[in-house]
């Protein structure tokens, strides 16, 4: 039998992680899409935006991710539909995000003060106006960190689409080790390569908390 | 003709009437002040007659553009009536001289270099001329509410409301700020004013207004009202506050 090097471990998990990287790209503009449009639906002034979009988010919010990806895989299998790992994985992951991303952006939207809202008002601006150039570019700002800080979660949760079949880094981690019966070293790597895509961004989330933070007072 | 005429407003927060029909007519050039405990009604009749809040019955209307809860008529409106806060609301984000161009450019559609020298003349004339490049977060609390000031005063108002302008702030800056109403009064500009500043309204006001429970208990020229209190109410509020 032929032996398998550290190298040949890592290298083979390292071609995984690039689908890894992929689908959180995937889902995490995706889910910031998605999301921004669920985000104006939920604070706009209609009835039944808010009330679906608040559905929504409790239904994505109240499930575990594992829930909603077998129901992406095998639910709409059960319709006849044939669905690709890929895809299951990319729907479900981008719905998730989306939940998080418009809940975590309303916060944002709902802590700039009534006044600004009162002071644009009574300025004649309308709610476009106001939404365009008052609320949102001071939303935005606070709004930075908490979304990087969710990039992180969506990274992580990728590792569950190991489960319907799409072969990422956790995927990857499974079957190498059951080619070298190394398991130790082989989740050993795997945890090192999710650490080191993770902690840049988390670390980029406080860097930016806190720079924002000090532009706000000083500018 | 009257400019600003409050006709029989009502206004109810739930079961908690707040406003039990107010009548007032405001002249062109008046300055109005509007005294009374909190909880009277006073704020709330301010932030009807540009219609931040809706009213429940009567009516207002600001030189001929009468208050309809749609944005058009609500635009219509407010740009004839400026509206000053107790807590300045700058927005934060931008400098002095961006927050007084702002509604300019998106609101009149001014070009730039218009809203630019429009903002630098108001902010001159309240007396930051300097500060055109200063964030809000730089510049003290009456800098703040002069920016404020310059702010309403750039989108040509005929009228202002003023909400207590000067309570946030640290005694030694009300006067700057009220100093800076004194002269618009004196230009001609008509003035609503809801106010604890009971000598700045003495000076300065052409009328008093004196409300209590939702109600517009004594209305006069200050000498009378501030001299000659007719009712308990006012007798004992004044009593309170001097």
């Amino acid at each position: 039998m032929d032996e398998f090097t550290t190298w040949d471990i890592l290298r083979n998990l390292l071609l995984a992680a690039r689908w890894t990287v992929l689908l959180s790209l995937v889902s995490f503009i995706g889910g910031g899409l998605v999301g921004a449009a669920l985000l104006f639906a939920r604070i706009g002034s209609g009835r039944i935006g808010p009330t679906f979009v608040k559905a929504y988010v409790e239904l994505f919010q109240g499930t575990p991710l594992l829930m909603q990806l077998f129901l992406a895989f095998f639910g709409l299998g059960l319709l006849g539909v044939d669905v690709p790992a890929w895809l299951a994985a990319g729907v479900a992951l981008i719905l998730w995000s989306a939940a998080f991303l418009t809940e975590i952006w309303r916060g944002c939207v709902e802590a700039i003060a009534r006044g600004q809202w009162e002071a644009s008002s009574s300025l004649g601006m309308g709610y476009v106006q106001q939404m365009r150039h008052v609320i949102l570019p001071q939303a935005l700002r606070i709004a930075v960190p908490p979304t990087v800080g969710f990039s992180v979660q969506v990274v992580k949760g990728t590792a569950l689409t190991s489960i319907i079949g799409f072969v990422e880094l956790s995927k990857a981690g499974t079957v190498v080790t059951n080619a070298t019966f190394e398991p130790f070293t082989v989740y050993g790597l795997v945890a090192l390569i999710y650490f080191c895509l993770c902690w840049p961004l988390s670390k980029s989330s406080q860097i930016l908390e806190r720079k924002l933070n000090v532009a706000h007072r000083n500018h | 003709m009257s400019l600003i005429e409050i006709t029989e407003v009502k206004k109810r927060f739930g079961d908690n009437e707040v406003l039990k029909g107010i009548n007032i007519d405001v002249a062109p050039g008046e300055v109005i002040a509007i005294i009374g405990r909190s909880g009277s009604g006073k704020s709330t009749l301010l932030r009807c007659i540009n219609g931040l809040e809706n009213i429940d019955e009567g009516s207002i209307s600001v030189a001929g553009a009468q208050l309809l809860p749609d944005e058009l008529h609500l635009k219509a409106l407010r740009l004839k009536v400026g509206m000053i806060f107790q807590q300045f609301n700058l927005f934060p984000h931008l400098t002095a001289g961006r927050n007084v161009m702002l509604s300019q450019m998106v609101v009149k559609k001014t070009p730039k270099a218009e809203a630019e020298a429009m903002a630098k003349t108001m902010l001159e004339r309240v007396g930051l001329g300097h500060k055109f490049d200063a964030y809000p977060d730089q510049l003290s609390g009456g800098q703040q509410q002069r920016v404020a000031i310059a702010r309403a005063l750039a989108m040509q108002p005929i009228a202002l409301l003023c909400d207590e302008i000067t309570s946030a702030l640290d005694p030694e800056l009300v006067s700057e700020v009220l100093a800076v109403v004194k002269e618009l009064a004196s230009e001609g500009m008509t003035l609503l004013m809801v106010t604890h500043e009971m000598r700045f309204a003495r000076d300065v006001c052409s009328r008093v207004v004196f409300m209590h429970q939702g109600r517009v208990h004594e209305i006069g020229k200050p000498e009378e009202v501030f001299s000659n209190p007719k009712t308990p109410e006012l007798q004992q509020f004044l009593g309170m506050t001097h």
